[in-house]
């Protein structure tokens, strides 16, 4: 995947070696994927398809708990997840390849390392810290709240609104950190030759600069959107169960002082989650290797 | 190998068993097989339904210190005195208490029990809501156990087998801060006015949380609704969300402190708590139970069928149904099962009854099928009436 997203090295890896010797390179990754990933994938597949009776102990097959899980409020979570994935993952990434174009066009070595390490610290900023940090601001009896009125303006941080502020403030850095390199792969020359070709700057970002970016761009939008839709603890911390969230609905249902016998339908959630990502990556995979062909 | 040796310890054992039957069968006066863990009558402690199965109660202590340790989970201090509770049972038996993950859920609770079977760091006691109460029972998972005062107790309010029997409870009650607050609001039907805007607060989210779950049975109560039918109490928090008066902050002591959830609704145990917890630091915080919407509910004891320490859970059973753990219950402002006979004998602390917020009449409860009724449309219809 590197070779095709960074355009610097994409000339030189042409010839590709294929054979036994390479796929043995690969067997410790491949090991230790289907051992951490294979394992409990496949517990968890098992428990979203099977119920065990408390009575008598016995353990049958059933599509019960996905076909719960694919209604009411379970359907609900899945799409409100999905909704604010998107909405997050689009909103940051176009505002994240902007300030990164800002950052590396712009001849200050100061301003470029301070940007970058800021990215790197910000967009590991996430869950319990920085929903707390969100509420002391911007919450009901937040400083910025009470001194700028923000709730008669509308403001309210514990809805979904609310919510995609705060996934902003971490996946924006994100796309920062992700499209940044893949910016300063763009040569200026490219740009130079297009403009000496009486291109405007919009042709060139038509018919170039897009072109050699969209790989880097889908994986970033693809990236975010898994990011936020994994997202946990700073929605748990604020939202709780007002917004619903696929994640805040299988804690409830797997740690909870009302509801009994759950755990199956949260194991089915899992499921569902793990489909909508790799259906994320089914559309991202055959679209990044299309845009990727031309750069060979 | 393992298996090997495995045999060879179950053919030793099974030859020890019969060496010991045909030995027994000489020996005229019995030797009571528990004998090494003072149980009576032949009785493990782990099979022991009740004091009279270790002889007396000085017996099931000294077989409880030989154990040394209890194993506790889910028991918050700063919960309905449980650190004061624990405290006085290790000083008062030399028992180590051993706590654990403070702040599980019962579902946790559960799991614990589940997961750790046979080994020596499984929970022994657990205090449960009723609801896993009945689960865990149906599962088989809980040791009947009877406790002393056993027939002092409503039989609402036990398993009839004793694999569970409720421990202490409180009703649904408003917490409000009269510092921020100028007028506190008294029942529900308060709840509504325009001037509680952006003020009131739930303790968690009622699909998950006990108390949360309290707050909108009593809200249906409060509005027509019954034990059978919570819909009126989910309609009444759709209502609440849309005048703008409801916030979505799950209230804690933290956003009690800090003024952002000034009115919350909670159980009557806690919210007093903070009364004291936050008395001088600005947080005038004063209790109401609803008189339209009155809700008790109790959390329910049980001992793990498989504890570690089998004679210790059922030393911290009885001493938490002693007058003394009940007034230790009492303190923290939680009203224990045995409160009502209590009264009448007079071993009640007088001085914490006094404290307690004020409500008339006794509780009543739904049966089990109503509660599951309830929880099943709460799960369904909660999301969008708040969204």
């Amino acid at each position: 995947m590197s070779s095709t997203t960074d355009p610097r090295v994409a000339g030189g890896t042409r010839r590709r070696r294929r054979g036994p010797r390479t796929w043995l390179a690969t067997l410790p990754l491949l090991t230790f994927t289907g051992l951490c990933f294979g394992i409990p994938l496949g517990a968890m597949a098992y428990g979203a398809v099977t119920r065990t009776d408390p009575a008598s102990g016995a353990t049958r097959v059933t599509g019960e708990h996905l076909a719960r899980s694919l209604q009411g409020p379970y359907l609900g979570s899945l799409i409100g997840s999905v909704q604010l994935s998107a909405l997050t993952a689009l909103v940051g990434g176009v505002l994240g390849v902007v300030i990164a174009q800002a950052v590396v066009t712009s001849r200050s070595a100061g301003l470029r390392s301070a940007a970058l390490t800021a990215s790197g610290v910000l967009a590991n900023f996430g869950g319990v810290p920085l929903a707390f940090a969100f509420i002391a601001t911007v919450g009901i009896s937040g400083v910025v709240t009470q001194l700028a009125d923000l709730t008669e303006l509308g403001w309210n941080l514990y809805s979904f609104t609310g919510l995609t502020v705060v996934y902003l403030y971490f996946l924006i850095p994100l796309m920062v950190l992700v499209i940044a390199p893949a910016l300063d792969g763009l040569r200026p020359q490219w740009r130079e030759a297009a403009q000496s070709s009486g291109a405007t700057a919009r042709q060139f970002w038509r018919h170039v600069g897009l072109p050699v970016l969209a790989p880097s761009l889908l994986g970033g939008f693809v990236l975010l959107f898994g990011t936020a839709f994994a997202a946990h603890a700073t929605a748990a911390a604020l939202v709780g169960g007002s917004v619903p969230l696929v994640t805040l609905k299988i804690a409830d249902a797997l740690s909870g002082n009302v509801l009994t016998g759950q755990e199956n339908v949260a194991l089915a959630l899992g499921l569902d989650m793990i489909l909508i990502a790799g259906l994320v990556m089914a559309v991202y995979l055959p679209l990044q290797r299309r845009s990727a062909r031309w750069l060979r | 190998m393992l298996s090997s040796s495995a045999r060879r310890g179950a053919a030793v054992l099974l030859s020890a068993a019969v060496l010991t039957t045909l030995s027994a069968c000489g020996a005229a006066p019995d030797q009571k097989s528990g004998g090494a863990d003072g149980a009576k009558n032949g009785v493990q402690p782990g099979a022991a339904t009740s004091v009279a199965d270790f002889g007396s109660l000085e017996a099931l202590a000294a077989a409880a210190q030989k154990e040394g340790e209890l194993n506790v989970i889910a028991l918050p201090p700063d919960w309905a005195n449980y650190g004061e509770i624990i405290k006085a049972f290790e000083a008062k038996y030399k028992i180590k208490v051993n706590s654990e993950n403070p702040d599980a859920s019962s579902s946790d609770e559960i799991a614990a029990v589940k997961s750790r079977k046979g080994q020596k760091r499984a929970p022994d006691v657990l205090d449960l809501g009723i609801a896993f109460a009945r689960s865990g029972a149906a599962e088989n998972l809980f040791a009947p156990y009877k406790v002393t005062a056993w027939d002092k107790i409503p039989a609402a309010q036990k398993d009839a087998d004793g694999r569970w029997t409720n421990d202490y409870g409180g009703y649904v009650s408003i917490g409000c801060d009269a510092a921020r607050i100028p007028t506190c609001p008294q029942t529900f039907a308060d709840l509504l006015k325009p001037e509680y805007k952006g003020k009131v607060a739930l303790n968690g989210n009622p699909t998950k949380s006990g108390s949360a779950f309290g707050g909108v049975y009593a809200a249906a109560l409060a509005n027509k609704g019954s034990f059978a039918d919570i819909q009126p109490g989910i309609d009444f928090f759709g209502q609440l969300k849309k005048s703008g008066n409801f916030i979505p902050v799950e209230s804690t002591p933290a956003t009690v402190e800090k003024g952002e959830t000034p009115i919350s609704i909670d159980w009557d145990y806690l919210n007093a708590g903070y009364a004291d917890q936050f008395k001088g630091k600005g947080v005038d915080w004063k209790v109401a139970v609803p008189t339209d919407g009155v809700y008790a509910q109790y959390y329910s004891q049980a001992i793990n069928k498989e504890a570690p320490n089998p004679a210790a859970a059922r030393l911290w059973l009885e001493f938490l149904y002693s007058a003394e753990g009940q007034n230790l219950w009492l303190k923290g402002y939680a009203r224990p099962v045995l409160l009502p006979g209590m009264t009448q004998d007079g071993t009640a602390d007088q001085a914490a009854v006094a404290k307690l917020p004020q409500v008339q009449g006794t509780p009543t409860f739904p049966a089990s099928e109503e509660l599951d009724k309830a929880k099943a449309t709460l799960a369904e219809k909660w999301d969008k009436a708040l969204s």
